[in-house]
């Protein structure tokens, strides 16, 4: 099952991830890092595919994703 | 759409080798920190971090060098390419790319990125386009969309006075010399798929000594244009691209194998 | 060693390339242009890069890239295009790099003239750019001093990690001497540059910078460098003296094609039995400040001249020297005029039988 893992130290709270991800399980946290910032939260990880597109997404590459099993390579990156 | 079938967990994506481990002082949503992602995942893909050297420009990636593991030269405003010219000149072996913002390739450095692109010079130019001037503020520069407000076009860009944002792809690509030229976009993952393939062109360009290459990457400021990240992605797609056409301008003719 | 005739222009342009300084980038401007001509031609030969661009902004950009490597470069040019590069030169200061860069000089200010001048003195020694900076500055008065001159500027620049200047005026261009090139340019040994851009291949990387957003780390920068300045005063500091001795009742100071105008007066005043003595500056900065002090404190001195080929620059600085011990007058002509001696021989018996008091 694919583990999406975002690191709070990078993370601004700018939101893109939320925004790109298609099925729609990241959210904001309601606590603020040490730096101030909201930070982006996985709330479903059972329904993520393991897109990366967080990852892509994401300007401070605070998003590290990891895969066990069956992989599907969607698109060439 | 093909299968893997990983038997143990595999990291299939981090953070790439050639970035420093800094958070970087980008505000919150500026695509200029996927742009370096990109650029830093094509350095280790071409496995040339070792030989790489990047030219930073002046503007809000001043401190780019600090975000990668490369040797790095710090231009005065606008001379990059000149920098960058020099460089490659007296050291071929290594790979040169120049990064630069809009205020300092398409205003004070025009002169230098047009007749370095003339020239031929085979350095690799990532040129980040967010139509305004952000390091300083929020002021307007070269590619500032018309109408749009700034610190210095308080009442809207007036092309009447301050003409035309200009297109950069568009005008280097009227230049015979052979070289790589292509407009990009990083407001969608989709978009950023597309960039990635456009910056390894451009650097393999330089591997393979073939020539000039710009990139051109429309990007955001949330900051200075006072929307969030997420709306300030939207503004890209409805103002910015019908404006400045995604595509490539320009590319070297096929190499005649001898 | 053959001795052959050759056009202070291109001697400069081959003696650089006797020391090593095989890459240059440049933009043509009178009255230097031959320098780019010539090695247009001779830097293909010794494998050397030759770029002519697009302006001396992009001349002063393209020299602060490839001085980050180490390898040795240089341009040349005149006053108005000098003026193009202060700020890349102010950067190459910061970041330490060095260059050598040889200013053929004209009439100015603005357009000028194309004719021969000194009145970039300003520009050369107190720094046309911005911040607290340096350049080593030598004034050669010959096409063979020239060579040397620009010889050791190559060695100087990276024995201090710093822009070197060489100015000499249109004349030392453009005549033609008789000039000696060094078989082998042995020059003393030189650090390791450990400093220079050649990727971070088994070493962290280095960044060639001169922003230092920490004002701690910005002072601490210019601190560094100023320590290098207080070392180029104790080292380099290069004079000559033409008849100077204790009969003398004037001492000039003069540099460049002008010094050598005035040995003729001199020694037409000595047949005549009028003593006056030349301390002519070869480095115009670091400036020979205590000598000329010394010289001109000599009970013998009656004044002190100084003569430029500009409205008077260089008198300051002599001025200063002289601390007020010794009247100190200036002649000069500009506009790209070379004066006659005749003109310099009347300005000294004026000033010698006090028909001109300052």
């Amino acid at each position: 099952m694919p583990g999406v893992i975002i690191d709070k130290n990078y993370c601004k709270g700018c939101e893109l991830c939320v925004k790109a991800c298609p099925q729609k399980i990241l959210s904001m946290s309601k606590d603020i890092t040490m730096r101030g910032y909201f930070y982006a939260l996985m709330h479903d990880p059972s329904r993520c595919i393991g897109c990366q597109l967080c990852a892509i997404t994401c300007p401070d590459a605070a998003i590290t994703v990891k895969m066990h099993g069956t992989r599907f390579v969607l698109y060439e990156y | 759409m093909n299968e893997v079938k990983d038997s143990a967990t595999t990291i299939t994506f981090a953070r790439p080798q050639a970035f420093s481990d800094m958070v970087t002082h980008y505000c919150p949503g500026c695509t200029h920190g996927i742009i370096h992602r990109l650029v830093a995942e094509t350095i280790d893909e071409l496995n040339i971090r070792e030989r790489t050297v990047g030219v930073a420009p002046v503007g809000c990636s001043v401190l780019i060098y600090n975000y990668f593991n490369v040797d790095f030269l710090e231009s005065p405003h606008g001379r990059a390419p000149a920098l960058a010219t020099g460089l490659k000149r007296v050291s071929p072996e290594l790979i040169v790319f120049t990064y630069q913002g809009d205020g300092d390739l398409a205003s004070i450095g025009l002169s230098e990125i047009v007749h370095a692109a003339n020239r031929g010079e085979k350095f690799t130019t990532i040129f980040v386009n967010n139509a305004i001037y952000g390091m300083t503020g929020g002021q307007m520069a070269p590619t500032t969309m018309p109408g749009q407000v700034t610190s210095t076009s308080p009442y809207g860009r007036n092309v009447e006075e301050a003409g035309w944002p200009m297109r950069i792809c568009e005008l280097l690509s009227t230049l015979r010399t052979p070289g790589y030229i292509e407009r990009v976009a990083v407001h969608t993952p989709q978009n950023i798929v597309r960039t990635k393939k456009a910056i390894r062109t451009a650097f393999q360009n330089q591997i393979d000594r073939r020539c000039f290459s710009l990139i051109e990457v429309l990007s955001t400021c949330p900051t200075n244009w006072g929307l969030t990240p997420c709306e300030a992605t939207n503004w890209v797609q409805t103002n910015m691209s019908p404006y400045y056409p995604l595509g490539v301008f320009k590319k070297p003719e096929p190499r005649i194998e001898v | 060693m053959t001795r052959i005739l050759m056009k202070g222009n291109e001697a400069i342009a081959e003696a650089a390339i006797r020391a090593g300084g095989v890459h240059y980038f440049a933009y043509p401007i009178t009255p230097q242009s031959e320098v780019g001509e010539y090695l247009a031609k001779r830097l293909p030969e010794v494998g050397g890069v030759f770029v002519q661009a697009e302006s001396e902004v992009a001349v002063g950009n393209m020299l602060f890239g490839a001085a980050s490597t180490g390898k040795r470069v240089f341009t040349s040019s005149s006053s108005p295009g000098v003026s193009l590069m202060q700020e890349a030169i102010s950067y190459m200061a910061g970041a330490q790099l060095p260059v050598v860069i040889i200013n053929i000089m004209r009439g100015g200010p603005g357009l000028g003239g194309i004719l021969p001048a000194q009145s970039d003195y300003f520009q050369s020694t107190k720094g046309g750019g911005h911040g607290d900076y340096r350049l080593l500055v030598l004034a050669p008065a010959s096409v063979q001093e020239a060579v040397d001159l620009t010889m050791l500027g190559f060695h100087l620049a990276d024995k201090y990690r710093n822009p070197v200047l060489v100015i000499g005026d249109g004349m030392i261009g453009q005549m033609m001497e008789p000039v000696e090139f060094p078989d082998k340019y042995d020059e003393p040994a030189l650090p390791a540059k450990d400093w220079a851009i050649t990727g971070a291949k088994g070493r962290k990387p280095l960044i060639t910078k001169s922003l230092f957003l920490d004002p701690y780390a910005l002072e601490q920068n210019n601190i560094v460098i100023h320590a290098k300045y207080e070392q180029m005063k104790a080292n380099e500091i290069r004079f000559e003296l033409y008849k100077v001795s204790a009969k003398n009742r004037m001492l000039i100071v003069s540099y460049g094609t002008m010094a050598r105008i005035c040995q003729t007066v001199i020694d037409d005043l000595e047949r005549e039995g009028v003593s006056i003595g030349l301390l002519r500056p070869i480095s115009l900065w670091p400036f020979p400040e205590m000598q000329i002090r010394t010289e001109a404190a000599k009970p013998n001195i009656e004044r002190v001249l100084t003569v430029e080929m500009s409205m008077g620059q260089m008198v300051e600085d002599v001025d200063k020297a002289v601390q007020g011990k010794k009247p100190v007058d200036f002649f000069g002509r500009t506009g790209g005029i070379v004066p006659a001696p005749e003109e310099v021989r009347e300005r000294i018996l004026k000033l010698l039988d006090g028909k001109m008091a300052k």
